[in-house]
Parts: structure tokens; sequence; C-alpha cells
């Protein structure tokens, strides 16, 4: 009870800090623009911290360490990806993206490309991807408040939504701009101190890394919450209460190699030294394999590893709640200076969730049993060092967890909302009204207000009965949407004259539509192990290279349609912020 | 020689490589690029070429350092087997290592790209 209760605590309190810096904003927040990006007048170190805090997600923090846990080596690839994306962002994006002056994605490309249809399908993609990413928040919100207060399932993703509406609602970007770089030092030092006293006590106790399959390292009793199938990979008895196999049973169960099937409530009781039985959505391998590079079970480990690498490299460029952040630095200079800073602070945090996954696999390798390895990091305080201590430590993960839930909703919520608010509710209300001034202004607000609640109403209702596909590969299907769309149409765009609307459309079409299709895919249906469903899986490597190819064909053959201005914007997009002043001081009045 | 002829209008010779010459004929590259005259295009296109071969550059470096561990893992199989204080050799590397190896290309994306625009400046300002 009093770990349920120190949980409730510590989320209450990040809530309520999260509303406070809200309020604050509220004040500061006066015109359109500050609602949108905070009037650009944020330094780089502040920024940089604001993009660290909007972008550790449930996936970084609760997620990574799920999946180190359960696959091993292979995984790791997603830190190390998330963070390599802005290396890739800061080299081909960062400064001129922040020097088209553009609020958003669509914005761009209209600025680009001078289309308002390309605008519209941008601005329909920066909704999809928004609420693709949303959804494994608010799973994440879901599970956390499950795993330490055994809250009901719909619970969670409706707090994170209410504050975030409340937040968004009262002080626009502003006001979350210092909450999230805020958040970002909330979440790093929830996860650092906890793990340094882990690695403290796991050196103390000087048990090694392991070897063989995953056995308890204490006696712990693990209830199944739906039926479900799972693999043992060595014959023992274990104590079940339940129904094994179809038969009812209570007390010591005989099990043989292979795959048995639980029904929903049985609870299996392992004690210190007992092999732990693996579900079969999860590989189920030793220790050694787990280490080594390629050991992760997966049928095609080096191919899901590139086009893996390829969608988070370059989806990151293409996120709308990290791309929204680069206006808000005052030039192209401090675009590319934010992006290092970013680079500092994501090398720094990254170093920890794989710290969680590796001592996991030894203390809490009863997870592998339900498969809710995302829990990871809940538990792990908690059964490492009993007592006070460990409630403490809890608390702290629970409410750097929540910070995380909190700070990349709202930024994807304030993205979409703003999106939404301009591009496709806007235009259906401003037709016949012809008011200029704070009338048209407070409309303006009214409406992005609107948008807010839908921006994130739409991703609860996903969320709520979408199947458990552990949460960083949620989100690494949204970033190969962003690749498959948003990069090349961001790469292109700035570096390439000769894109025209008709082929940026086509190339987001296709892009959209295969990578949607293989997300899609994956999500609903068993496609088993053969090629087929590697490439759904990760459908980057395929989709990108095709979405590129069609941009720059479908460009080539409609050359006509290359936008007269094109090589004014190319000036605006690449020369340095004091030279375009002295253009302008040249232009006639 | 009392009736004098009127003397031939004075002709001021300079040398061609004064600074008089210069500012006469002078137009600033910067109104070449405002006006995108083939010149100011020029000027634009090279500055824009210095940055997509930096980008280039970054892009290689890193799918370098990325693809070339990710096949290192595949196809040296010894390579999964190293050890470094009782730690695998890949999980360092991949978990440690090469962070900041990615801060060091990010900070000489940085320079170099801001590198290119003073050189891009001191050529369109020049007198």
């Amino acid at each position: 009870m009093t770990h349920g209760l120190s949980a409730v605590i510590a989320i209450a309190a990040v809530g309520v800090a999260t509303l406070l810096a809200g309020s604050l904003g509220l004040r500061r927040a006066r015109t359109t623009g500050d609602f949108y990006v905070a009037s650009r007048s944020v330094s780089p170190r502040w920024n940089a911290a604001a993009i660290g805090g909007e972008y550790l997600s449930a996936a970084s923090y609760l997620g990574v360490a799920g999946l180190v846990l359960a696959f091993g080596y292979d995984v790791l690839w997603y830190p190390v990806c998330y963070t390599a994306g802005y290396v890739v962002l800061l080299a081909l994006v960062a400064a001129p993206l922040r020097r088209s002056g553009a609020y958003t994605l669509p914005d761009f490309a209209q600025i680009r490309l001078g289309s308002a249809l390309v605008r519209r399908v941008a601005s329909g993609l920066v909704v999809l991807i928004g609420w693709l990413y949303l959804v494994p928040q608010l799973q994440g919100a879901s599970l956390t408040l499950r795993t330490e207060t055994g809250a009901p399932r719909w619970l969670g993703g409706l707090v994170v939504g209410g504050i975030v509406i409340a937040a968004v609602v009262m002080g626009g970007m502003r006001s979350i701009t210092f909450a999230q770089a805020i958040q970002f030092w909330l979440k790093f030092i929830a996860l650092l101190v906890p793990a340094l006293v882990l690695i403290g006590v796991w050196q103390h106790r000087g048990d090694g890394v392991g070897a063989g399959y995953p056995t308890a390292a204490q006696r712990v009793t693990v209830e199944v919450p739906s039926s479900e199938t799972v693999r043992v990979p060595a014959p023992e008895t274990l104590a079940v209460r339940g129904t094994v196999d179809g038969a009812a049973v209570d007390g010591p169960v005989r099990l043989t190699v292979g795959t048995h099937r639980l029904s929903a409530g049985t609870s299996v009781t392992l004690q210190r030294g007992d092999v732990v039985p693996v579900v079969t959505t999860l590989p189920s391998q030793r220790t050694e394999s787990w280490l080594r590079p390629l050991g992760s079970g997966n049928p095609h480990p080096l191919y899901a590893s590139l086009s893996l690498i390829l969608a988070i490299c370059l989806g990151t460029m293409g996120l709308p709640h990290v791309l929204v952040r680069f206006y808000t630095n005052p030039d192209g200079r401090d675009a590319r200076r934010t992006t290092l800073f970013v680079l500092v602070l994501l090398s720094s945090f990254y170093l920890v969730p794989t710290i969680f996954g590796a001592l996991g696999r030894h203390y809490v390798p009863d997870l592998l049993l339900t498969g809710d390895t995302d829990a990871t990091v809940l538990t792990l305080p908690g059964r490492m060092i009993g007592g006070g201590a460990g409630v403490l430590l809890s608390a702290l993960v629970t409410a750097g967890a929540f910070a995380a839930f909190l700070s990349t909703a709202s930024g994807l919520t304030v993205s979409v909302a703003g999106v939404l608010s301009q591009d496709l509710l806007g235009p259906l209300t401003r037709r016949g009204h012809d008011s200029a001034g704070d009338e048209l202004r407070a409309r303006r607000i009214r409406m992005f207000r609107i948008a807010a609640v839908a921006g994130i109403a739409v991703p609860y209702l996903l969320s709520l009965p979408s199947e458990h596909l552990g949460l960083a590969a949620i989100v690494g299907l949204a970033f190969a949407v962003a690749a498959a769309t948003f990069c090349p149409l961001l790469v292109l765009g700035i570096w390439w004259p000769r894109l025209t609307d008709a082929g940026a459309i086509a190339g987001l079409a296709v892009g959209g539509t295969l990578a949607t299709a293989a997300v899609l895919g994956t999500i609903t249906s068993e496609i088993g192990h053969g090629w087929t469903a590697a490439l759904l899986a990760q459908p980057a490597a395929w989709a990108v290279p095709v979405a590129f190819a069609v941009m720059v064909a479908v460009s080539l053959a409609t050359r006509r349609r290359v936008p007269p201005d094109v090589g004014r914007v190319m000036v605006r997009l690449h020369a340095p912020e004091t030279l375009t002043a002295e253009l302008r001081a040249l232009e006639p009045d | 020689m009392s009736e004098r002829e009127p003397l031939p209008p004075r002709v001021r010779i300079v040398h061609p490589r004064t600074e008089a010459v210069r500012r006469a004929s002078h137009r600033p590259p910067v109104r070449e690029i405002e006006e995108q005259t083939r010149l100011g295009d020029v000027y634009m296109s090279s500055l824009i070429r210095s940055q997509r071969r930096l980008a280039l550059i970054v892009c290689a470096t890193i799918a370098l350092l990325l693809v070339g561990t990710a096949l290192l893992g595949a196809l040296a199989p010894r390579f999964g087997e190293l050890r470094a204080l009782g730690v695998p050799l890949p999980w360092i590397v991949l978990g440690l290592l090469v962070y900041p190896a990615m801060i060091m290309i990010g900070w000489y994306t940085v320079r170099s790209a801001e590198r290119n625009e003073r050189a891009f400046l001191a050529l369109v300002r020049r007198r």
C-alpha cells in the first residue's frame, strides 16, 4: 500500500508541477505567435533541454530497458539511433529549416513549393504521425499506473490526457518550453540516481552477468492477466494455481520442455533459481546468445538492425513535435548549436536505460513470463532494494516516467493541434468571417484549444484496444512513417532545387501509404517469421528509397512545375541571417 | 604665339588597380544575389554546394560508424566473444563509445558549417 501511495504522490507532484509551469506561462502568452513558438526567444541550452524533454518519451524511458531485457544486444540500436537521428538532422535540416521561417512542416512545404495541396497532404501526415506516436505514450501511462497501484487499464491515459489538455489550454507552447526543459532534467535524474544505486548493489553482491536461461533471483508470484502461451526451456516443477494446458491445477506441476497454455488469472510461483518460462511473443534465449550481436532470436536480425537504423536516423527529422522546437531558435546558427547540445544531453541519458535492461535480465526476469517487460524500470528498484529506500527510488522512477508521458504527449498535442486548427479546422470557420485584430486572434486561440482536445482524445481512444506491441516497437513504426514521408520532402526540398509540387505529393503519398500499410499489417495480423514478416515489421529499408525515387522521378517528369521563386527560397534557406538582413536593406520600398 | 590654341580637355589617367576605379564600377555581390543574376546564382550555389558536401560527408561518416558496427557484429563472430573489464566488447562499443563519437561528429558539423558560412560572407562582402 505504501508503495502504491508513494507512486500516486509522485504522479500528483509531477502533474501539479506541469500545471504550475503552464499557468506561469499563461501570463506571458499574449499573441498567437506566443502560443505557437514562444516568440522565438529561447536560448540554445534551454531549447536543447526542452527538445530533450519532449523527445524522451515512454519509449525511451521505459521501452528501451524492456527491450534490452527481452532481446539483448540487438536492441541497443534503438537508443543509439534515437541519438544518431540528431546528427543527421543537424547535418541535413537544422539551419535551413529554421531559416525557412516556417512554424510547422506544412508551412515548410508551402514556403518551398507554393502549393496548398502539398500543405494539406503534409498536414494530414503530421496528424497521423503525431497520433501514432501518442498512442504508446498513453499506453505507457496506463502500464505505469497499473504496475504501481493496480489501477484499471483506462485510467493512466486519461490522467495524462487531462493534464496535457489543461497545460496546453492554459499556456500554449511558451509554458511548455519551460516545463519541457525542467522535465528533461527530472527524467534524467529520476533514472540516473536509481541506476547508480542499483549498480552499486549489483557490484556489492558480486552477481556477475549470468549464464544460461534467465532464472528468478528471488521467490516471486506472477499472475497472468490474460491467457497466453509460454515456452519452458528446461524441464522443471513449478507451483501453479489456475489452469495449465486446459487442466485445473493447484500446487507443484511438472512442466516439460516446450510450449504450455496458461489461462487468464493463473498464478505461477517461482522460487530462487527456477528457470523463467517465457511468453511466446518474446524470444526465449540463453544469456550467452542474448549478449551476442544478432542473438536476439529475430529470424532476420541483420536486416532488422539495418532497417531500424535507417528508420530512426531518418525519421527523427520528420517528428512534428521535435521540428516545431527549431523555430524557437533565434537563427540558423543557434539552431545548429541547439542540436549539438541535444546530442550531448541524449548521449548522457541513453547510457542509463541499458543499465536497467541488463540488470533487469538478472533481477526481474519474471517479467518475461507475462511479456510486461516495459515495466522493468518501474519494478527493478523495489525488487533489488527492499524497505524505505526501495519505495523512495520507485516513487522517483514513477515520477520520471510520468514526466516522460506528459512532456512527449503535450509536445505532440501542441503540434497536432497547431496543424489541426490552422490547416484542417481553420479553413472551415474562416469562411464568411472577415474580422481582424483581437477578435480574429481570440478565435484562433479558441480554435487551437478545441484542436488540442481533439488532438489527444483520438489517440486515447486508439490506445484502449490496441495490442501490446512493446512501447519502443510502436514508436519505431512512427519513425518509419516519418522517414518514408517527411525525410524525402525535407532533404530534397532543402538540397535539390528541381523538386516540384507534383513530385512532393507523389512521394508523400507513396511513402506514406507503403509505410502505413506495413505498420497496420504488423499491428493487426500474425504474419509469422518469414521474409515478408521481416520486411513488414521494418519497412524503412525499402519504403524510404521508394519514396525518394518517386519524388525525384515525378519531379523530373514535371520539370515545368518547378516554382518560379525557387532561387529566392534557396537563398532564404541557406544564406546566413546577416546576409538576409543586408538583402532586405537593398530591397526598394 | 599670342593666340593660344584651346587646350584639349584634361584627361585623367589612372592606374587601373587603384581603389577609385574599382569603386566606380563596383556592384556588391550581395546585389547580384538579391537580383538573382547569373553571378548571384554562382555565389549562392557555391555556398549550397559546400554545405551539401559537408552534409553528405557527415551522413556518410555516421552511416559508416553505425552500419560498420552492425556488420562487424554480423560478419566477425570473434567481435562478440571479446571482453574488456569483464563486459563484452560489443556492449561497450554500442552502449558507451558510440555516443562520444557521435558528439564529435556533431561538433565537427557545427564548426565546418559555420566556417563555410564565414567564407561565403567574406566572398560576397569583399570590396
